[in-house]
């Protein structure tokens, strides 16, 4: 009974997201949910190589641009529908942190890190010359009528990126708490020891970075709808590789929640910051919040809370 | 007595220098070996070499009738070669429990259902008189407890060959006295061991066989009595 119950959470988000959408109202909220949600998955992809393994990737702005890019091409070639874009997106990603692992992961910490970062600069120089995607200067899409049940397609891509959040944590979940997960677990601890100890490190590091790109994938592949002018510049913004990095330290890089919690509080919080002061701030806030958190509580928001709760039981 | 361990003219280099060269040894089932030798003799190389956490340049490695040479570390570890570290390696955001619970579902996966796998870990601590210990955090063990969870861990990977790299360095001599009966009852269980160890006091009590290692070739082998009185073991140890 247990192993059903995240799958019947995420379909319980999921309904309740679409209910929430019958309600109407002002269309911003989607918009500003859709950034918060796509952050969730963004953050629980990082934190499966970065948090439970113990591998620090710069290079999410790849995976999501890889997931972007993908969606692209098949709008433009075969018109295909978003859930085709999220499945072709997916596996493409995958197969880059397959490639990348197998590439990188002789590497280790920050010479790995390094190569991820280089890894964002070569896929932007090869798609700002790629023409067919248009290039530097990017390029526009018209959105296709939003699908019935559906008001418009804000409504749509928020509740589509609800499941995917769902679906994200909920692996990140199993993972976790599986054997899988306690194998990376120890290679974060010690490579070495955990190879003696039987644990197939490569073929785990491996799963991890497949499935940490994959989501990173799948994170960017509704991205060309949701802002409709997809160019380089954003698609490969250093935001991505910072907030999805910043946030699980900031939450909690050991479980599942803890990049949850880091994404909607910084998420929502640059939200706030680009309605009500200034859309530049942005990056500035997560610095100041990064900062603070690596000063006083290394382990995030769950480890002090974990902290507190061992004070009071003791 | 049939031999579970061959070393077959093993070499390893690290660049210009011969950390090994040609050492053979056998090791046999059920046997307590001590492999000793002055600092840098080739004893934690040639126990990487066996264990797989370095290749070999030279030679192959045999174990219970088959060819490991190729092998990587943790399918050596699977067929039931363990070792421990010389400097403790545990994973440290885990409890001393959860510490051997990754043994026991990766190198001993498929001999231990998955429902026994925390009594199991519980039984090996008890054993090594670490059970009081078992929700603790691997910071917060003593010295000797920490060589006692490094042995424990290697025991959880349900191993026919240990090999203790230097399990009782800097602990004092009450300190080896307890380490050392833990090692004879994990022998008396059918286990294999092949001791690194400095403590000429603690080796030669505990093996029935020596080998000898100086600057990376085997010079002596035999009996603790036969290899203190080699003349060549003298000369390592005292110079001319």
């Amino acid at each position: 009974m247990k192993k059903t119950v995240p799958l019947w959470v995420v379909l319980g988000v999921v309904v309740a997201a679409f209910l929430f959408t019958r309600l109407g109202g002002n269309r911003y909220i989607y918009f500003a949910g859709y950034f918060v949600l796509q952050y969730i998955v963004l953050a629980t992809a990082w934190n499966v190589l970065g948090g439970y393994t113990g591998y620090v990737n710069f290079g999410t702005a790849a995976f999501f641009a890889t997931g972007a890019y993908t969606a692209l091409v098949l709008i433009l070639a075969f018109k295909a529908t978003l859930p085709v874009q999220i499945v072709a997106g997916a596996l493409t990603a995958g197969l880059l942190g397959l490639g990348i692992g197998y590439l990188t992961l002789r590497l280790r910490g920050v010479f790995f890190s390094i190569a991820t970062l280089a890894l964002s600069v070569v896929l932007q120089t090869v798609v700002s010359n790629w023409e067919y995607v248009g290039g530097g200067k990017g390029l526009s899409i018209i959105r296709p009528k939003a699908p019935a049940l559906f008001a418009s397609h804000a409504e749509y891509l928020f509740v589509v990126m609800v499941l995917l959040a769902a679906a994200s944590v909920a692996l990140a979940w199993w993972v976790q708490n599986s054997r899988v997960g306690r194998g990376l677990a120890a290679i974060r601890d010690n490579e070495e020891a955990a190879e003696c100890m039987g644990v197939p490190t490569l073929r785990l590091k491996l799963f991890a970075t497949t499935l940490s790109g994959c989501l990173m994938g799948v994170a960017g592949t509704p991205f060309p709808y949701y802002v409709t002018l997809v160019e380089p510049g954003s698609v490969f913004s250093l935001d991505y590789a910072v907030n999805s990095l910043a946030m699980p330290m900031i939450g909690g890089t050991t479980t599942w929640v803890g990049p949850v919690i880091g994404a909607v509080l910084l998420g929502t919080a640059q939200q706030v910051a680009t309605v009500t002061i200034s859309s530049e701030l942005n990056l500035l806030i997560v610095g100041i919040v990064l900062v603070a958190f690596v000063m006083l509580a290394p382990q995030g928001i769950v480890g002090l809370v974990q902290r507190l709760f061992h004070r009071r039981s003791r | 007595m049939a031999a579970l361990l061959e070393v077959r003219g093993v070499t390893k280099r690290f660049g210009g220098f011969q950390a090994l060269s040609d050492v053979s040894l056998e090791v046999r089932e059920g046997e307590r070996f001590g492999l000793i030798g002055p600092n840098g003799s080739g004893k934690t190389t040639l126990i990487n070499c066996i264990s797989g956490a370095l290749g070999t340049d030279g030679g192959t490695l045999v174990f219970r009738g088959k060819d490991i040479t190729r092998l990587p570390a943790h399918q050596r570890t699977r067929l039931g070669i363990c070792r421990s570290f010389q400097i403790p390696r545990p994973f440290t955001s885990m409890t001393v429990l959860e510490n051997l619970c990754i043994p026991l579902e990766y190198a001993a996966h498929g001999q231990v259902p998955r429902s026994a796998v925390a009594s199991e870990a519980m039984e090996i601590l008890r054993l090594m008189g670490l059970d009081a210990k078992a929700q603790a955090r691997p910071a917060d063990l003593t010295g000797i407890d920490m060589r006692k969870l490094e042995l424990a861990r290697a025991m959880a990977a349900k191993p026919r060959l240990l090999i203790s790299d230097e399990a009782m360095a800097g602990l004092s001599p009450a300190e080896v006295d307890a380490i050392l009966p833990i090692l004879f009852a994990l022998n008396e269980r059918g286990i294999t061991i092949i001791m690194i160890e400095h403590i000429m006091r603690a080796v030669m009590r505990f093996s029935q066989r020596i080998a000898v290692l100086d600057a990376g070739e085997k010079i002596a082998e035999g009996t603790p009595e036969e290899v203190v009185s080699n003349k060549r073991v003298e000369k390592a140890y005292l110079g001319e």
